[in-house]
Formats: C-alpha cells, sequence, structure tokens
C-alpha cells in the first residue's frame, strides 16, 4: 500500500507541475507583447513550470528581509525544534528560524552561484572566441593556460587559492569563475572554431571589419545555443561546488545562510527519520531541474531541432 | 531497355500525396503524383529544387524524411503495399530489392570503415551471400564500374578515394545484393563535367547489364536525356507531363518543359576588347600554395571595365585559389596583382579600406556566406555603413534602393533572416552586399552552381545588367561552360594551377582547342540522347 501510496504523490506532484505551468503559461502570454507571446504559447509545460519556479527564487530572493518571519541569524528557540505554528520548518542546530534560513539561503547561494556562472561566461566565452577568431599565438597562449589550469583537480585548486586569498565571498566569486571560465573557454573556444571557417566570417574579414565586430556580432550570436546549454548545467555545477567548498568550511562562511551549509550543520537529524535538512537540497535540486527546462526549451528554439 | 509493357509493373504509385510539416502545421508537398516502373526501365525524374523529386523519390522505397508523413495514395512494389509494409519488412526489402544513391557519396559513406567492409555490409546482413563471397563480388562490381585497381581500391578508406570514383563505389554498393529497383538522386551533380561522364557511363552500363529498374532523380536535362527511358517533369509537387525520352526532348507540350528548354539559350552579347586602357584588375606571373605545394604556377591575366573574365577548369585547378590571391587572403610567393595600374598589398589586412571596399566577392554557398543570425537590412547595410559612413534614414533608403536593383520588394523582405528565403534570393542578397561597396569589380566564385536552372538563369540575368549599370569588371569563376557562353567576354582556361589557355569568347569556341579545353568542352552534357553513347564510341576510337 504505502508503495501505491508514494506512486500516487509523485504522479500527482508531476501533474500538479504541469498544471502550475499550464497557468503560468496563459498568464504570460495575456501580460506579455504580441510577438513575445507567439513564442511563449508554443513553450513546452516544461519549460513554462521552470520559468515560474525560477521567478518564485528571484523574488523570493530579492525580498528576503519582508518575508522572512525571523531575522537571518537570530536564535528564536530551542535547538531542533519540531515543526510548529511559530517555527513553520522548526529550528536548526542553534535554534535558529529553518524557514528564514532558508529563504535568506536563496539570496546567498543563488545569488552567488549567479554571479560565479555569469562572470565565468563573460570571461570564458569572451577569451574562447577572441582565441578562435585570432589563432596564432594567441590561441597557443590561452589554450595552452587553460590546459595547465584545467590540469589541477578543481576541488584542490580552489581550496588552495582559497586559502591563499582568504574566504570572503568576493574571492569565493572569483575563485570558482576563474576555474569554470576555463571549461567555457574551451566550450566557446571549438564551437567558434567551426564558425570563424565560414564564408561569411571570410567575407567580413575581406569588408575591413575590426575584431570586436567579428566577435560580437558574427561569431557571438552563431555560438549562443550551445553557450546557453552549458550555462544551465554550469549553474548546477557551481551550486555542487559552493556546497562542497562549504561543507570543508572552506565555502560561504556562518553565520551567513546557506543551503550546502544547512544540509551539513543539521545532518543529524536524517538519523531520526527527520526530513527537515533535506529541505534545503531539495530546494537546490528544484532549482536546478528548473533552469534546465528553461535551457532545453530555449536550445530547441536556437537549433531548430525538430522532434 | 524499355521492353514489353504488357508484364506486371515492378513499382506502382497511385495518387501520392505527402505533407511537410512546417511551423506546427501540415502542407502538402507532393499533390496526387502516378508513377509506373517496369523491370529494366529508367525513369527520369526532373524538377527544380522543390517540386518533389527526391520526396517521391525516397516514398518510392516507402520512406520518408522525418517531418514529412504520406497522407494518401498507395505504393505497391512487385505486389507488396510499401506504405502499410511494417518497419520489419521493409528492412528485408531496402539494400536487399530496392537500393539507394544518394547526391554525395562523400556525406554517405562512412568515414571509419573501409569501402569493401561497407559493400559487404548489406548481402551479409540480408544473408545473401557469405562474407568471403561478397568480398569477390565486391572485387568484380568495382571492375564492371571501371574503378582503377578493382582489387586493391575496397580496402581504401572513403577518404583516400577521388569523388567520381566514390560515387562510382557507392552505385556498386548499391548493386551488391542486384536489387530490381534502384533510386538514384543527383548521383553526379556534385561533379565535374570530366568525372561525371565516367560516372554517368558506367551506372548506365551496370544499370542494363543487371536488367536493374532505375529512378533517376536529377534537374539537369542533359543528364536525364543520357540515361532515362522515360522523364517525368515535377513542378511542386505535381506532374507536368511525362513521356518518352525522345518524345520529350524533340516535342515537350506543357509550357512548362519549354520554358526549361529554353534555359541555355541565354547569351549576352560580347564586348569588344578595349584598346590601350589600364585593366581595372591585373594579375602578374602569380605563384602561390599552401604548404611547399605550388597550387598556382605562372598565372597572369587582365581583367577591363565592363567586362566579364571567366576563369574555367575542373576543381582543384586553381580558380578559386587564384581569386584568393586577388582578395589578399593567400599571400602570392612570387607575382603581384595590380589593381587600376597600381600594386595591391599582398595581405588583406595592409590593405586601405578603399582597396578593399573596390573589389567585392559573391560566394558559391549563399547559405554559408550570409551569416544566418543578422537581417537582410543588417547585412546588407553594413558595408553601406562602413564605406560610405552611411547612417539612420540615409542607410536604410540605401538598403532600399539596393534590394529594389535585385528585384526583392523592400517592405516584405528587409527584416527577415536568410534561412526565411530561397536559395536564389539569398544569392541575390550576396549579390546586393557586394554592391553597398560600390564596388569597381566582382569575384563571381561558382554563384550559380549551387542553384537551379530557371534560378541561375535569373541571377546571370541580373549580374549582366549591374555590369551595364554600373560600369563593373567580373571575374567570373566557374566549372560550367554553358555559363561561361551565356555571360563571358573573355576564357582564361586552368588545369593544374596552370593557364592552359586564353582569349576572347567567340575564339575560344572554335577550334583549333588545347587537348584540355577540347575536353571540357567535349565532356558538357547536351540534350541529345545519344550524345553520351557518341562521345565514347568517338574517345574510344582514338
Amino acid at each position: 500500500m504505502s508503495f501505491l501510496m508514494t506512486l500516487f504523490w509523485v504522479v500527482a506532484t508531476a501533474l500538479g507541475a504541469l498544471a502550475l505551468g499550464w497557468l503560468f503559461r496563459a498568464v504570460l502570454v495575456l501580460a506579455t507583447p504580441a510577438n513575445m507571446a507567439r513564442e511563449l504559447r508554443k513553450a513546452p509545460l516544461t519549460a513554462s513550470f521552470g520559468m515560474l519556479v525560477i521567478l518564485i527564487y528571484v523574488v523570493v530572493a530579492l525580498f528576503a528581509p519582508l518575508i522572512a518571519p525571523f531575522a537571518e541569524s537570530e536564535v528564536v528557540g530551542r535547538q531542533y525544534q519540531q515543526w510548529d505554528s511559530t517555527y513553520l520548518l522548526g529550528t536548526d542546530n542553534l535554534g535558529r528560524d529553518m524557514l528564514t534560513r532558508m529563504i535568506y539561503g536563496a539570496r546567498n547561494t543563488v545569488g552567488i552561484a549567479f554571479a560565479t556562472t555569469a562572470l565565468a561566461f563573460f570571461v570564458g566565452s569572451i577569451l574562447g572566441l577572441l582565441a578562435a577568431v585570432v589563432g596564432g599565438w594567441l590561441d597557443q597562449f590561452l589554450s595552452r593556460v587553460v590546459d595547465i589550469l584545467m590540469a589541477i583537480p578543481s576541488l584542490i585548486f580552489s581550496l588552495l587559492l582559497l586559502t591563499i586569498f582568504g574566504t570572503s565571498v568576493v574571492s569565493l566569486i572569483l575563485v570558482i569563475a576563474t576555474i569554470d571560465a576555463t571549461r567555457v573557454f574551451r566550450l566557446a573556444r571549438s564551437v567558434a572554431q567551426g564558425i570563424v571557417v565560414m564564408d561569411y566570417i571570410e567575407a567580413a574579414k575581406l569588408r575591413g571589419e575590426g575584431l570586436w565586430h567579428l566577435v560580437t556580432r558574427e561569431v557571438l550570436p552563431n555560438a549562443m545555443a550551445p553557450l546557453v546549454a552549458e550555462f544551465g548545467l554550469r549553474f548546477c555545477f557551481v551550486f555542487l561546488a559552493i556546497s562542497a567548498l562549504s561543507f570543508l568550511g572552506l565555502g560561504i562562511q556562518p553565520p551567513t545562510a546557506d543551503w550546502g551549509s544547512m544540509v551539513r550543520d543539521n545532518a543529524t537529524l536524517i538519523t531520526f527519520g527527520d526530513i527537515t535538512p533535506l529541505l534545503p537540497a531539495g530546494a537546490i535540486a528544484l532549482l536546478t531541474v528548473a533552469v534546465n527546462f528553461v535551457v532545453d526549451w530555449q536550445l530547441h528554439r536556437a537549433s531548430g531541432l525538430k522532434e | 531497355m524499355a521492353n514489353d509493357k504488357t508484364q506486371e509493373p515492378l513499382l506502382t504509385v497511385r495518387g501520392l500525396r505527402i505533407e511537410g510539416k512546417s511551423e506546427d502545421q501540415w502542407n502538402e508537398i507532393v499533390k496526387g503524383v502516378d508513377l509506373t516502373l517496369h523491370r529494366g526501365e529508367v525513369l527520369g525524374l526532373i524538377g527544380e529544387s522543390g517540386a518533389g523529386k527526391s520526396t517521391v523519390g525516397l516514398a518510392s522505397m516507402g520512406f520518408t524524411r522525418d517531418g514529412c508523413r504520406i497522407s494518401g495514395g498507395e505504393i505497391t512494389f512487385d505486389g507488396i503495399d510499401l506504405r502499410n509494409a511494417s518497419a520489419a519488412d521493409k528492412r528485408g526489402l531496402l539494400g536487399k530489392r530496392i537500393a539507394y544513391v544518394a547526391q554525395s557519396a562523400a556525406a554517405s559513406f562512412n568515414p571509419a570503415h573501409k569501402l569493401i567492409d561497407q559493400y559487404s555490409e548489406a548481402p551479409v546482413v540480408h544473408s545473401v551471400m557469405s562474407r568471403a563471397d561478397a568480398e569477390a563480388d565486391a572485387v568484380d562490381l568495382y571492375r564492371r564500374m571501371q574503378l582503377p585497381d578493382p582489387e586493391q581500391i575496397g580496402f581504401r578508406y572513403p577518404h583516400q578515394v577521388s569523388g567520381g570514383q566514390l560515387q562510382r563505389a557507392m552505385t556498386a554498393m548499391a548493386m551488391s545484393c542486384r536489387p530490381d529497383l534502384i533510386i538514384f538522386d543527383e548521383p553526379t551533380t556534385a561533379l565535374d563535367v570530366t568525372t561525371q561522364i565516367e560516372v554517368l557511363a558506367a551506372i548506365r552500363d551496370i544499370v542494363e547489364q543487371f536488367n536493374t529498374a532505375a529512378i533517376y532523380i536529377t534537374h539537369d536535362l542533359a543528364v536525364v536525356a543520357q540515361m532515362a527511358d522515360r522523364i517525368k517533369v515535377l513542378l511542386k509537387g505535381e506532374e507536368v507531363e511525362e513521356a518518352d525520352t525522345r518524345c520529350m526532348l524533340s516535342t515537350p507540350k506543357e509550357d512548362y518543359t519549354k520554358s526549361l528548354w529554353a534555359v541555355r539559350s541565354h547569351a549576352r552579347p560580347e564586348q569588344p576588347k578595349p584598346e590601350g586602357e589600364t585593366p581595372v584588375v591585373s594579375v602578374r606571373n602569380v605563384t602561390a600554395g599552401y604548404g611547399k605545394v605550388d597550387v598556382l604556377q605562372d598565372v597572369s591575366f587582365d581583367i577591363h571595365k565592363r567586362r566579364t573574365v571567366a576563369v574555367v577548369g575542373e576543381s582543384g585547378s586553381g580558380k578559386s585559389t587564384t581569386a584568393r590571391v586577388i582578395t589578399g587572403l593567400l599571400t602570392p610567393r612570387r607575382g603581384e596583382v595590380l589593381f587600376d595600374g597600381e600594386t595591391l598589398p599582398a595581405d588583406y589586412r595592409s590593405r586601405s579600406r578603399d582597396q578593399l571596399r573596390q573589389a567585392q566577392m559573391i560566394y558559391q554557398m549563399a547559405d554559408t556566406a550570409l551569416n544566418p543570425k543578422l537581417t537582410i537590412r543588417e547585412l546588407i547595410g553594413r558595408p553601406a555603413q562602413m564605406y560610405l559612413g552611411l547612417k539612420g534614414k540615409a542607410l536604410e533608403d540605401r538598403v532600399k534602393d539596393l534590394l529594389n536593383l535585385i528585384e526583392l520588394e523592400p517592405e516584405h523582405y528587409i527584416d527577415r533572416l536568410p534561412s526565411e528565403l530561397s536559395g536564389g534570393q539569398k544569392q541575390r542578397i550576396g549579390i546586393a552586399r557586394a554592391l553597398a561597396a560600390e564596388p569597381k569589380f566582382i569575384i563571381c566564385d561558382e554563384v550559380t552552381s549551387a542553384l537551379d536552372q530557371l534560378v541561375a538563369e535569373g541571377i546571370l540575368k541580373l549580374l549582366d545588367r549591374l555590369q551595364e549599370q554600373f560600369d563593373l569588371a567580373y571575374m567570373f569563376i566557374t566549372h560550367d561552360l554553358a555559363t561561361v557562353r551565356a555571360i563571358a567576354d573573355e576564357v582564361v582556361v586552368m588545369q593544374q594551377g596552370r593557364v592552359v589557355e586564353q582569349g576572347v569568347k567567340s575564339e575560344m569556341f572554335q577550334p583549333p582547342h588545347h587537348p584540355y579545353t577540347e575536353l571540357l568542352l567535349s565532356s558538357v552534357p547536351e540534350m541529345d540522347p545519344d550524345w553520351l553513347s557518341d562521345l565514347l564510341a568517338s574517345r574510344a576510337a582514338k
């Protein structure tokens, strides 16, 4: 029986998610200008569900102080209290409100992960495209530097850099972005190498176009689809990297709320059959899935794939 | 050949309708085509691209491309209903009793396996022959297809064999199970005229030897005249007419068929050769190459204002390399290029913006020559903006003028992407982009070879008109002598990086010829259905 119940809940959740997606899409279609609405109408339900989830996360992250019932690191009760009407999700190992920590965690973890991924993509793709377009010694130099950086296991390398530069949020973002930019560089370079041999690049060069125009107007628009897809994946990996570093004590420092360290801090509760410590992990998982739903849709659109 | 029609036809297609999906809608692309094919008979399917030739050809195998579906009609192959046959039944037929030869053999062979391994696959899978028998059979068929060194050629990889040989190996492979029916989908379109002859002759022989029925799809009328017993003309998914080859060639009934036949008649009067005028472009004793190999050796020719110089030769003869030297993409080892009497810097990076502006290029594949993510406005506007400093309203007016020049309605097209245009329209955009720079000289690199004859005709006429209007000098790279006849004032014949003959067109098409020019000229297929047999006989006699 319990198996049937589980199955029922899984199916109900999936159907509920799709229904929410459908509702959200209908609202979006009404709320956006005509040409955007036409595209949105064609969006699959998974993608509109993904957009809804991302929107909720963004709202929660932006308005955290208004939504959260308590302050971020305020000790409000005894440790490990049960879920009740005051502490909706109970309290953590120091007696801080779990829901409040979750809401602030959205701001910190998602914000940092987003900033890191965006930085990694900005640097990595610009350098990768430059390497492919210019070629020659610049390509050799950049590619070999990237090879060297990639040769060092990323976790050890980030531990090393964080020990040297200290564990502030800024250095955390810079260190992970540097390491991730090497992967983006590789991808951007190989995609762009397929593009720079096209006749329209030759035509642009013969027209006397400058490097900046070549990279941003001729190559980048055609390299967008795989880069966007990679963005979705990278974003999730950055999450994991931050959580791993937090677990090792070099990530986001207490008392700042962070989903990764929240799992670790409250892990003992799992032994007693309490699912509270899994909620931050679930929040990460949900966002990851949502981001990839949207990215898949965009990729499908950009590449013109038929089903 | 066309034998007694009393026996059961091998393939009958009745009222075939096929729909294709685009923009979430099903559109009919084949609208009720009938087709009957007897054993040993060759049917030619011709029409422009988009006429549904390939779709009909594939449907004769009970197959449709992704995003297409058969919505009506019946397909019967030797008593078997192919439309409703299960996938397993079809698998038993395809490759064994029905085979397919694709346009690009280079893209259809798996580059990771040897030719003979790919040859043996079908007979072994269909349990027709053992592996050893299949290999022995391959050597026999390679010999019949007149491939060089038939014992050993099967042990090469596809990239180690030339294009013409690969196309013959592909035909041999299709023959491996001795099928009753072969579909040839433009098998020689990608080949040079000189190679095309060998492939055509080999295909015709082998189809006759094994009494195989064939559907031969092409857009080249002269080719189909050599190959087919009957010809069926398709237009926009509908049959225009069908008749025996000789009937069709001598007395076409429908206006559309007549217009196809008339295409090759376009010819421009030759411009008189100017005396004492400085040529716009002058290539002087250029030797150039990649790595250690010299691709060009001592190439010289002049191009004058308002004149078209056609550079002809088969692939690998150095035509495109010459263009790369003129545009400055390849620095020559020796020699120089003069523009209006002044030496151009060898590397395009050291040329001034004005020098770059004066010489423009139009590419063979408009698909790869236009950035797919930019709109027509940006594509055409960019050179005008860069070279002439136009902005805002002036720029928009200039783009609209250019679109009018190339006969595209500005309001309709200005904000489209290249993917929303047909092949001919894309090529027109390529021309407009070159014109936007207001050049004196344009290199046209095989600009019509990817296009249908009627569309190509339109492009050639447009180029002619623009030359008149703007006093342009053209360098026209092509391997198609019919095009040369239509538009050239002077002809430069190249072979293996050397100019073997050059002169004004009227003299070039009169004997005596250089032996290579002779070979090129005699290889151009003619509408006469006996042309190939006569040619092969006369070459054998020599």
